[in-house]
């Protein structure tokens, strides 16, 4: 299959224009590609994140092959944007585009969470090209990413920073500290993306500990806040690009992500014990035929036999 | 200097300016900057603690004030470390090291990018501050951090010579300063490299091995004993990671005793990296752990507290003194 690759830069980023339906349609194929590799993935370890990658497939595509200044064969070019994962529990979808791109083999995929493989459930930027930075403690990323621009000015490095948050992080304390550092600095070029599905590992984030009214706290910090569709590629492209072609805002930015925790599979979008899991073979098979249907949001069939775990020590 | 003075006191202090090593962090920084050097400085709210409000002033663009968000400080540190360059980060030590563990571990540490942690006030020196301020763990904990250099400098000179020295070493690294007005061992431009031992002497009797603000009161000891014609000798292990194994041998094959001297829990510390060398080892020579024997120190002056935990040289002496006899 030819690979979709990043869109083509410089663009102009002083008038971007709004995505087409040609681009449109490849973001959303994009994002199937993203499920796909993640159901195939999570069959070699036999345990995974398929629903907190399904939430943010769509997220993963449109910065990868729309937003982001990115040069494909090239991990480490000085100029790139940088992604950080505050959710580096969604990994495993990140690591099929990194190797789309051609910032590593793709035969590493196929060794994914194998003895010695650079590829596990978490990020680690010293073993895998294209990680712009490690995680999997929760709550540090935006912290990184406020560390990234703050070097990046005092270095005169152009590019920008996007640092994808899950809302459960919304949790951690650190997220606030690093949001009201970012305001003070005027970090008009770092964008932080919730992932605002609603469920975290124990359940609902909202019972769990509410982080609502969630756009008005990030207002009452000084950031400028967005709010979209996080599956609406159309929205998300034309939004990230406004947001990118921007060079006036000296305020951080903020898109909450509306999202499906295991959007395009319907088992997992209405059962949250799907944070952690894994698709016995027959599943597998019907995931897969549902996302190739393009059904995303479609009922796919009954009968499912796959234990949810809900808990990382039943994993 | 002034002996009617007490020392802790900030006339004393206003006095006795000898290189206090907390002015040292912020004059070399701005000496490495002017060099050409790519560093940077931040701190959480104690500019005026760890005097990098010289630094600030000089180099504005170079320092970024956190406010009482350490663990945001150490990962946003890490993270403007990947744009090339170099950040030194201060705060007391007790926050630095215990509440920023984590953070330490995995944004600086794990991901292996030169930060310079610089934990001040560590140890007991904090005195009256009490236990929320005191650092007698940092040691244990940071030395169990893969890839992560600890270094315990002796005063403000060695503290100089180490931060020049960071400026081309490739790990990460933690800095334990004591109260950064400690009396100073050595002359200023003293040579130094990272991982290598000062062998002051080596005793026949009893060889000191020391680490920070001790290394001074342990000289003064190991001096008294001398006079009265016992062998006792220094080593100033600096560094704690990685430990100067082949000093910590020398000093085994040479002596009867070693003693190790820390402002610092004796488990997990200097004591116990030096236990650690002569169990693998041997040698034969018996070790005596000297430090915060496993408690919460007492609330008083720091310099009441050094004396009370026989952290002064007179104490130094009396716990080494049985030793030799």
């Amino acid at each position: 299959m030819e690979p979709t690759g990043a869109t083509s830069w410089p663009r102009n980023v002083s008038d971007p224009g709004p995505v087409t339906p040609q681009e449109a349609g490849r973001l959303r194929e994009r994002a199937r590609f993203v499920r796909l590799e993640t159901i195939r993935l999570i069959s070699i370890a036999k345990v995974g994140h398929y629903s907190s990658v399904f939430s943010c497939a769509e997220i993963f595509s449109t910065l990868y092959y729309d937003t982001m200044n990115i040069r494909r064969g090239e991990p480490g070019w000085p100029g790139r944007d940088r992604f950080l994962m505050g959710k580096g529990h969604a990994a495993v979808g990140q690591f099929p585009v990194l190797a789309d791109l051609d910032f590593f083999d793709k035969a590493w995929l196929d060794d994914y969470t194998r003895l010695g493989s650079p590829l596990g459930d978490h990020p680690d930027m010293r073993k895998v090209p294209g990680v712009d930075f490690s995680s999997g403690s929760i709550g540090h990323a935006l912290s990184n990413g406020v560390g990234m621009a703050l070097g990046a000015r005092f270095r005169k490095q152009d590019f920008d920073v996007f640092v994808l948050l899950g809302d459960g992080e919304m949790q951690e304390g650190q997220v606030w500290e690093a949001a009201l550092s970012a305001a003070t600095h005027r970090l008009g070029r770092l964008v932080a993306i919730v992932d605002r599905n609603g469920y975290q590992l124990d359940g609902s984030v909202d019972d769990i500990a509410a982080v609502e009214p969630l756009a008005d706290k990030w207002r009452a910090f000084g950031w400028e806040v967005h709010e979209v569709d996080g599956h609406d590629v159309v929205a998300l492209a034309n939004l990230l690009r406004r947001i990118k072609a921007d060079r006036t805002r000296s305020q951080p930015c903020c898109i909450i992500a509306r999202t499906v925790k295991g959007k395009g599979i319907d088992y997992m979008e209405t059962e949250p014990g799907w944070h952690l899991g894994y698709l016995a073979p027959e599943d597998e098979r019907r995931a897969r035929e549902t996302i190739l249907a393009g059904a995303d949001a479609e009922v796919a069939g009954t009968g499912i036999t796959s234990p949810a775990i809900t808990s990382e020590g039943t994993a | 200097m002034n002996s009617t003075l007490h020392p802790d006191s900030w006339q004393y202090r206003e006095l006795n300016k000898r290189a206090p090593s907390l002015s040292v962090l912020s004059d070399t920084l701005i000496e490495l900057a002017e060099a050409g050097h790519p560093v940077v400085a931040g701190t959480a709210d104690l500019q005026h603690s760890n005097g990098l409000t010289g630094f600030a002033g000089r180099f504005p663009e170079r320092f970024t004030q956190f406010g009482i968000s350490e663990q945001n400080m150490v990962s946003a540190a890490a993270g403007m470390a990947t744009t090339g360059v170099i950040p030194y980060v201060a705060t007391f030590a007790s926050f630095l090291a215990l509440l920023c563990c984590e953070q330490i571990r995995m944004d600086v540490a794990y991901c292996a990018q030169p930060v310079r942690l610089i934990g001040h006030h560590t140890g007991i020196s904090m005195g009256f501050y009490g236990t929320s301020h005191h650092a007698t763990e940092d040691i244990a904990i940071m030395r169990s951090i893969a890839d992560l250099t600890v270094v315990s400098p002796a005063d403000g000179p060695q503290f100089a010579a180490a931060l020049r020295a960071s400026v081309d070493y490739p790990q990460p690294i933690y800095f334990r300063i004591s109260r950064g007005h400690d009396p100073e061992v050595y002359a200023r431009d003293t040579p130094f490299e990272f991982g290598k031992a000062v062998i002051h002497e080596l005793g026949r009797d009893l060889t000191i091995i020391a680490t920070g603000m001790p290394v001074h009161p342990a000289r003064t000891a190991m001096r008294a004993l001398q006079e009265e014609g016992y062998s006792v000798g220094l080593i100033d292990m600096h560094t704690i990671k990685p430990l100067d194994r082949a000093a910590v041998m020398q000093a085994a094959k040479t002596s009867r005793v070693i003693l190790t001297v820390e402002e610092h829990n004796v488990l997990g510390g200097l004591g116990g990296a030096v236990a650690e060398v002569l169990a693998e080892e041997g040698g034969g020579a018996r070790l005596v752990r000297h430090g915060i024997r496993d408690e919460f120190s007492l609330i008083a002056r720091p310099t009441h507290l050094y004396r009370h935990y026989r952290l002064d040289a007179k104490g130094v002496e009396e716990i080494a003194r049985p030793l030799v006899a």
